[in-house]
């Protein structure tokens, strides 16, 4: 069987493109249900070889460069990211048959993403790794652009695209600088890269794959992106997508550079880390978008992965097999975690724009009762991206806190020093998302609906429901039985750091060491359930029968007019003001948050108005410096048009002196 | 053929000239004015084709004897005399204006030299030690030629610079063993018709601006800008 799984997989990912060329010419349906049947295919082939103990195998194909054929390659790390990938792709193509209105131009790209993605995943060289990850880029860049007809959506798929065109320039550097063009993983791993040219792989990589995972400071394309595709797409973008550029750096430092690496390797992966966590947690409570809050969310999740990730290399390279075997494991576990709810998260928010009409929180409203599968699966997520007990979401922050922790024996006072600052800005960054997962249920899902459209909403059609009942009940099962999937992601434990999980995660507990106290989930979902069932009783007990609808304390507006006669929905609190305390305490630090309020003079009738903004400080240091740099670039390229001859000759001239100094300096070395 | 290594008359003479070569370089440098100019050409030209005729006479390679006239009776005689002619009818035989001063010229010329060996001599150890060494000197050759192009402001200072570069080439092929006659030939031959076509310029640019400064070319393109 295990002979099978390749051609198998291959075998799906062929369907793939064939569902593409249908869909070219059948439209969107097609493209939804090939991808559903492929995808599931997929799953099924990868949870068979995970739960076979995943053993390694290699087919070649004839993919890539002329005259050498491409090397598919299955160990633990890809099929447990294959599962992933393909379980969200099966509920993402569900999602896809709900869709309505106009067929778009931009179907068959869904299933060409699901099949880059795949054989990113599947890559056993470098230059089937690129094509793989490149066609992913492109397919999503497409989906992205799917609503071409706005002016912001343009936008969006424009900055994805710049970002994706520097992200490649590295991958495919970092690659190449891996090993000898075409050479299949094994031979990079008998040589890794050292010393110099190991830090630029490093750098490379960091860049390459992490701008498309999210990893700040190359996180500012999410936002946009994730606002403008259709749901189904922003699902499968940040459940999937984001994984497979993790994967990409896992398989990258973890397996393919070796464990001879240094130890300071994980530090910018920690920085960049926490630096996302903190900053995509902060603007998920600004953004009034709902589906940019999700983004934003997504910068924040994959950042605490990346910490664990960096974590656990650290801790390889200081011999702590058991410390870097629970950080990988709870890194892997919060990225299949975040990868089911936020998939689940992305459909409903996509069922809410098809059913609301809006994606602005200013403009929802009251949808748990005219929505409520949408509604019910949004809860659960909401509680997952909050970190509460018993959910998914709880078990990976747990397991990760939980190994920050024990990271005070790698090091120092210096290093304990520095992974309590970390601890704390987890914390921090943890709080601030249980704070935007209160802000997008409280305002999108409960209180009066703001505006007709949102009181008229419609739940979405069965293919939907079913999706995100589907992504409910595994998030739900992730949450209780943890192990579960721990279970599944050990051989790539095994085959990453030595150090697995198997010992410390039985059936119903979860414990960061092996002889400690642990997590038992069903245990906390038994005992509170039955607090609930109490609280519950009580207040069923002495409640008054009946209930009644009275006026909501409405900020102090003035009165009504006589058709509302609870108020006006409009005065209900909505996202930016749900947001001002933070923006106000954090903000102005963190994001150079201002507000002016614009009165009108004395003897006008006009409103006041109230206006804020406020900046990403990635967009703030990194990318309008570079905006003015390319500026003085260009510049400095316009006048070389303008030379005249003997200057354009002395430019030659000092080009070929220049180069006969690096000639002659790189000879005496 | 030969052998050629340190001490032997054949390299020492071979060397000699290769240096002599590159002497006048500097003389082509140093002058500021026309006349002298091309007569240091000239005299470039002359040791060049006597160099030519010592490779020919060491290698027994009898197609040198070609290159050597080919570099004596054109480069050494018929272009100085043309160029001579050219001053002439200009009459701009009085000064030559250069853009960077003679001492800085030369300044720079010596650091290009120094450079010219630092590539050369690493790169070429497998190679017999009289190629080496004047393959150092044909390229010190070839960058002051560039210096000279971009050092002067007139087109006629600016070919010989290039006429100059050439010879370098020149050099560099009869120092090597084998070096195929064709490809010198093509070389005179090109550099012959860039010189037809440089001096068809030098009357066309005279006749628009009543000066040989080619910087005065670049305002025609400021005009459409």
């Amino acid at each position: 069987m295990t002979d099978l799984v390749l051609p198998w997989l291959g075998l799906v990912m062929l369907g793939l493109c064939g569902t593409a060329a249908m869909a070219a010419v059948s439209g969107d349906r097609a493209a939804g249900l090939g991808s559903l049947v492929a995808c599931g295919a997929g799953a099924l082939a990868a949870l068979l070889h995970l739960l076979a103990g995943a053993p390694e195998a290699r087919l070649a194909v004839p993919l890539g460069l002329a005259g050498r054929s491409g090397l598919l390659a299955i160990d633990g790390v890809s099929s447990l990211f294959l599962l992933l990938v393909m379980t969200i792709g099966v509920a993402a193509s569900a999602a896809s048959l709900d869709r309505h209105g106009p067929p778009s131009a931009t179907a068959p790209a869904f299933p060409v993403f699901l099949a880059g993605m795949a054989l990113t995943l599947l890559a056993g060289d470098g230059v089937t790794l690129v094509l793989g990850f490149e066609a992913m880029s492109l397919a999503s860049f497409i989906l992205v652009a799917t609503d071409h007809r706005e002016e912001t959506v343009r936008k969006a798929a424009l900055l994805y695209l710049g970002i994706a065109g520097l992200g490649a320039v590295c991958l495919v550097a970092a690659l190449g600088l891996m090993g000898e063009t075409g050479v299949g993983f094994d031979a990079i791993r008998a040589h890794p890269p050292r010393g110099v040219r190991a830090v630029a792989v490093l750098v490379l990589v960091l860049i390459g794959a992490g701008s498309k995972a999210g990893l700040a400071p190359l996180h500012v394309w999410l936002p946009p992106a994730h606002a403008a595709a259709p749901g189904h797409v922003s699902a499968l973008m940040s459940g999937a997508m984001t994984k497979v550029a993790l994967y990409v750096i896992v398989r990258v430092l973890f397996d393919l550079a070796g464990a001879g690496q240094p130890g300071w390797f994980g530090v910018p992966l920690i920085a960049m880390g926490l630096a996302g966590a903190v900053i995509g947690a902060l603007r998920a409570n600004m953004e009034t978008d709902i589906k940019a809050v999700l983004a934003c969310s997504t910068v924040e999740n994959v950042g605490l992965i990346a910490i664990g990730l960096g974590l656990a290399f650290a801790a390889r390279a200081a011999d702590l097999p058991s410390l870097a075997g629970l950080a990988l494991g709870a890194a892997l576990l919060h990225a299949m975690g975040h990868g089911v709810f936020k998939g689940m998260l992305f459909l409903g928010a996509g069922s809410i724009l098809h059913g609301a009409g809006s994606r602005l929180m200013e403009r929802l409203g009251g949808l748990i009762r005219p929505m409520p599968y949408t509604a019910c699966a949004m809860l659960l997520g909401a509680a997952c991206l909050a970190g509460l007990p018993p959910s998914a979401g709880f078990a990976g922050e747990w397991l990760l806190f939980q190994s920050v922790l024990s990271g005070i024996r790698l090091g120092g006072l210096g290093v304990q020093i520095a992974i309590c600052v970390l601890a704390g800005g987890m914390a921090l960054a943890t709080a601030l998302a249980a704070s935007a997962a209160v802000r997008l249920v409280g305002v999108a899902l409960l209180g009066r609906p703001r505006t007709p459209r949102a009181a008229a909403a419609t739940e979405s059609g069965p293919p939907l429901r079913w999706a995100v009942i589907l992504l409910g009940l595994l998030s739900l099962g992730m949450g209780l039985v943890p192990s579960l999937v721990l279970g599944l992601a050990e051989p790539a434990l095994q085959h990453l750091s030595q150090g697995g999980m198997a010992q410390r995660a039985g059936l119903l507990t979860l414990s960061p060491h092996l002889d400690g106290p642990g997590y038992l989930p069903l245990g906390v979902a038994l005992l509170l359930g039955f607090g609930v069932a109490v609280i519950a009783a009580v207040l069923r007990a002495r409640a008054v029968a009946g209930h009644r609808t009275g006026p909501a304390w409405d900020c102090g507006f003035g009165a009504p007019p006589p058709w509302l006669p609870n108020g006006d929905p409009a005065t209900q609190y909505a996202g930016g003001s749900f947001a001002q305390p933070l923006r106000r305490a954090l903000g102005v630090a963190l994001l150079d948050a201002d507000e002016t309020v614009v009165m009108p003079p004395p003897d006008d009738v006009a409103p006041a108005r109230f206006a804020e903004h406020s900046v990403d400080p990635a967009d703030r240091l990194l990318f309008a410096p570079a905006g003015r740099l390319r500026a003085v670039i260009s510049g400095l390229a316009d006048r070389m048009t303008f030379l005249t001859v003997r200057q354009s000759l002395a430019v030659l001239f000092a080009a070929l002196v220049l180069f006969l100094v690096v000639v002659a300096v790189l000879e005496q070395a | 053929m030969e052998r050629m290594a340190i001490g032997t008359l054949s390299y020492d003479a071979a060397h000699l000239l290769g240096a002599l070569v590159l002497a006048l370089s500097f003389g082509l440098l140093s002058q500021r004015r026309l006349g002298p100019v091309i007569n240091a050409y000239a005299m470039q030209a002359i040791v060049l084709a006597a160099a030519a005729a010592w490779q020919a006479h060491v290698q027994h390679a009898p197609e040198l004897y070609l290159t050597a006239a080919v570099a004596l009776g054109a480069k050494g005689v018929a272009m100085p005399l043309a160029l001579h002619a050219i001053v002439r009818r200009l009459r701009i035989g009085k000064s030559v204006e250069t853009a960077l001063g003679i001492f800085p010229t030369m300044a720079l010329g010596v650091a290009l030299v120094a450079l010219a060996v630092l590539v050369v001599l690493p790169t070429t150890t497998q190679s017999q030690t009289l190629a080496r060494d004047d393959l150092s000197l044909a390229l010190s050759v070839v960058l002051l030629g560039l210096l000279m192009m971009i050092s002067r402001r007139t087109a006629i200072t600016q070919v010989i610079g290039f006429l100059s570069l050439e010879n370098g080439l020149i050099l560099a092929a009869v120092s090597v063993n084998g070096m195929p006659l064709v490809v010198e030939l093509s070389v005179a031959v090109l550099v012959l018709v860039g010189f037809v076509v440089f001096g068809v310029f030098f009357f066309r640019i005279r006749a628009e601006f009543d000066s040989l400064e080619t910087d005065h070319l670049d305002r025609i393109g400021s005009g459409h800008r």
